[in-house]
């Protein structure tokens, strides 16, 4: 059974959460228990099968690992000799593994934390039901090889994704975010499309390996390079194309606000899958690097100083998570800038951008699933309407901010140590870059120093505060522990988990090749 | 006859005026109309992409003739894109209509609550 | 032990939350050679506002968030009037800017090799 597990746990991982989706509708006829349990044993099991993923790629030092759908063979002998990759393949390697780790976290704890969060309303089914089958899809972007298979991936989580957001269709403004993202969504999409079929023209393949051996950096292909940067940036949240995302996490209901945020990371990782390995050496990535690195300056400042003014706790929360989107791009894009020569701070500003990612998705999700308690209590979201938690919810105070000191990148915790690795390789590129990002990690603990003290601080309330449920504080606190363990042992996970993923992109291009064009 | 080169100046204008629709008119089922042209325009691409000149249907049962097939991957990847078209439109029409009965207004200029 | 290394840095957080802990551990050591003798519930411990009364609905005393860092937004007033005039809130002005950084990069890219 665990041989099974392990040989197959590629197209498992996309397969379970996409049998949850389709049965929660039919064990939701059964009564809310057999649902809540179904759904938990659906989370647990991806979970599980992410965990075994991981074992088996970051066991072997990141390298890629081919499992080929619905057959043996993927080489196609032509009478000429030559052969063809025919078949959809799923290519796990060291980054695909590690964003399969942050998703299945941000699903646990999404899953646990939305047991008590649906205690009391209706409709649970259908959002367990569209749950899942985000997940299934964000699971697909990070684990396909094949590019049209990364766009059909892509539109599965768009649609799940807005119809999470508009989910609460007796609010108006649910129904605007809906729509609007949605539209934005489609069109980003549709561009992709349009790139994905630009490179099967010209080198009649779909295989992101087979293209990338192929390609040749002429302007058809910086043109698909161009619309795929622009599209996978939209569905990341790089301003300014960024408008979207806080009506989204704003409008959707708390804990899908924290996998909205795994599904933006996992467009941008089929952004930096895009620039690394299926472009890879074939354009000048110099120009590549400083484009990423000037939308990375221009999101983590706007994101940063737009939270500033925010009324609404969620949109509040929602920049800081568009800022903190400008920090991953910005390690990424040093590297990228610099990974003809290879200097050292290139693959240090590649760690911290890729680690950024596992810390942002923690401390983001811990925030918004503490933002949840916080307006279940309230009865608002409105920070000028709210004060005085902090009397009857210590532990949500706590680790709210737990949450925010980490995001903000104040040491012990896990966000210090990724925003460390990002301050001194941008540094040794430019002095600038580092200024900026230091400044905004400042200015993003005065966000949430802002929302704490509207929150928490103040006198008690004299309505009585619906204190939150152990069902709610189980999986923050769950996060936050990832957060403290993941501060005090960086450089255990750095070795183990970053370092292989940043290894399959920094150097492991000709591997991902070979493993599909090489052997057969 | 031969087409030359129109299918895809076509499926670039359609794309065109799917932008044009989504930028400039104001009623949302327009710019709904608008994302469906982009979609349109891009499918006829995919689809122009597997042409041969020449060719015949990729099915070898009661072939025509022996001689060059047109490449039926575009086809089938036409085929999952305009159902994948079909499933966010119906989406974006079924937000329009939640978006109607809340705001009385089609008008994109007027639903702006959620701003800044 | 653990820790990371950059190029040019070195950070480990153990190491730090020792030393942490050990300041935390000479402050409480300081404040507890100071003087006994505080008396809760006395005048001692009233909240003090520059000699006012404490108001009877204690709420009105409270901050609320929207009013925080006034002085930083008004000092940066001509940024933020500019940047949150760019967010209109309609669909078409976002698509709009997504056609314009298309565009750019479009740009970018192709004459940037």
């Amino acid at each position: 059974m665990t041989a099974l597990m392990t040989q197959h746990a590629p197209v498992l991982l996309i397969a379970i959460p996409l049998l949850g989706a389709f049965a929660v509708p039919i064990l939701g006829k059964l009564g809310r228990g057999a649902r809540d349990a179904f759904s938990g044993l659906i989370a647990l099991l991806t979970a599980a099968l992410a965990g075994v993923l991981a074992a088996n790629v970051f066991g072997q030092t990141g390298a890629a690992s081919l499992y080929v759908l619905g057959g043996q063979g993927f080489q196609l002998p032509l009478p000429s000799g030559m052969s063809v990759p025919v078949r959809i393949v799923l290519q796990p390697d060291g980054m695909s593994a590690f964003m399969t780790l942050i998703t299945a976290l941000i699903l646990l704890a999404a899953v646990l934390f939305s047991f008590s969060y649906w205690r009391d309303r209706s409709g649970g089914t259908l959002y367990y039901s569209l749950l899942f089958l985000l997940v299934a899809g964000v699971f697909g972007m990070e684990l396909t090889g094949d590019l049209f298979n990364f766009f059909v991936f892509l539109e599965v989580t768009s649609i799940a994704a807005c119809g999470l957001i508009g989910f609460r269709v007796w609010r108006k403004t649910s129904q605007e975010a809906g729509f609007k993202v949605m539209a934005l969504y489609t069109l980003s999409g549709l561009f992709v499309l349009l790139a994905i079929g630009l490179l099967y023209g010209q080198y009649g393949g779909l295989n992101v390996a087979y293209v990338a051996n192929a390609l040749s950096g002429g302007t058809l292909d910086l043109i698909a390079l161009g619309l795929l940067l622009a599209g996978l940036a939209l569905k990341a949240g790089a301003v300014p194309l960024h408008m979207w995302a806080p009506d989204a996490y704003g409008e959707a209901p708390a804990p899908v606000s924290a996998v909205l945020v795994a599904n933006s990371q996992a467009s941008l990782y089929g952004l930096f899958r895009v620039l690394f390995t299926l472009y890879g050496p074939a354009i000048r990535t110099e120009t590549a690097g400083w484009l990423l690195i000037t939308l990375a300056l221009l999101t983590i400042f706007v994101g940063v100083t737009m939270a500033l003014i925010q009324k609404d706790i969620k949109r509040l929360i929602a920049y800081g998570a568009v800022s903190q989107i400008g920090y991953m791009l910005l390690g990424v894009g040093v590297g990228l800038a610099v990974s003809v020569a290879k200097p050292d701070y290139g693959f240090v500003a590649m760690q911290g951008g890729i680690f950024h990612m596992l810390n942002d998705a923690a401390c983001i999700g811990l925030l918004f699933l503490c933002s949840g308690a916080v307006i279940r209590a309230a009865g608002t979201s409105d920070l000028d309407r709210m004060g005085g938690l902090a009397h009857s919810m210590k532990w949500t105070g706590a680790l709210f901010l737990i949450g925010s000191f980490a995001l903000a990148g104040v040491p012990p915790f896990n966000g210090f140590a990724s925003k460390f690795l990002i301050y001194e390789a941008s540094f040794r590129l430019s002095p600038f870059l580092a200024v900026v990002a230091i400044l905004s990690s400042i200015l993003l603990l005065a966000v949430f120093v802002k929302a704490f003290q509207a929150a928490f601080l103040g006198a008690k309330p004299s309505v009585p505060v619906r204190r939150t449920s152990a069902g709610m504080m189980i999986p923050m606190v769950a996060l936050a522990l990832v957060v403290v363990v993941f501060g005090l042992f960086p450089g255990f996970f750095l070795d183990r988990i970053v370092t292989p993923a940043v290894n399959a992109l920094w150097y492991g291009r000709d591997a991902y090749i070979g493993l599909v064009l090489g052997g057969g | 006859m031969n087409l030359g080169n129109m299918p895809f100046v076509a499926a670039a204008l359609l794309i065109l005026l799917g932008i044009y629709a989504v930028l400039f008119k104001r009623n949302l089922i327009k710019i709904v109309l608008g994302i469906s042209l982009v979609e349109t325009g891009v499918n006829l691409l995919l689809v122009t992409l597997g042409y041969r000149t020449d060719g015949i249907a990729p099915i070898f049962t009661l072939a025509p003739r022996a001689g060059p097939m047109v490449l039926p991957t575009p086809q089938a990847l036409t085929l999952t894109s305009i159902v994948i078209g079909l499933a966010t439109t119906a989406l974006l029409l079924s937000f329009v209509v939640w978006i109607h009965r809340h705001y009385g207004t089609l008008d994109v200029r007027k639903i702006k609550e959620l701003r800044g | 032990m653990n820790g990371i290394t950059s190029g040019y840095g070195a950070w480990n957080p153990i190491a730090w939350t020792l030393l942490f802990l050990g300041v935390l551990a000479v402050g409480f050591l300081v404040r507890a050679s100071g003087r006994k003798g505080c008396k809760r519930g006395t005048g001692q411990t009233k909240v003090f506002l520059s000699g006012n009364e404490e108001p009877e609905e204690a709420g009105s005393l409270h901050v609320r968030g929207g009013h925080l860092y006034w002085g930083m937004v008004e000092g940066l007033s001509g940024y933020f009037r500019r940047v949150c005039a760019a967010h209109t809130g309609v669909l078409s002005d976002y698509a709009a800017w997504f056609v314009g950084v298309l565009g750019l990069v479009f740009v970018i890219l192709v004459l940037g090799g």
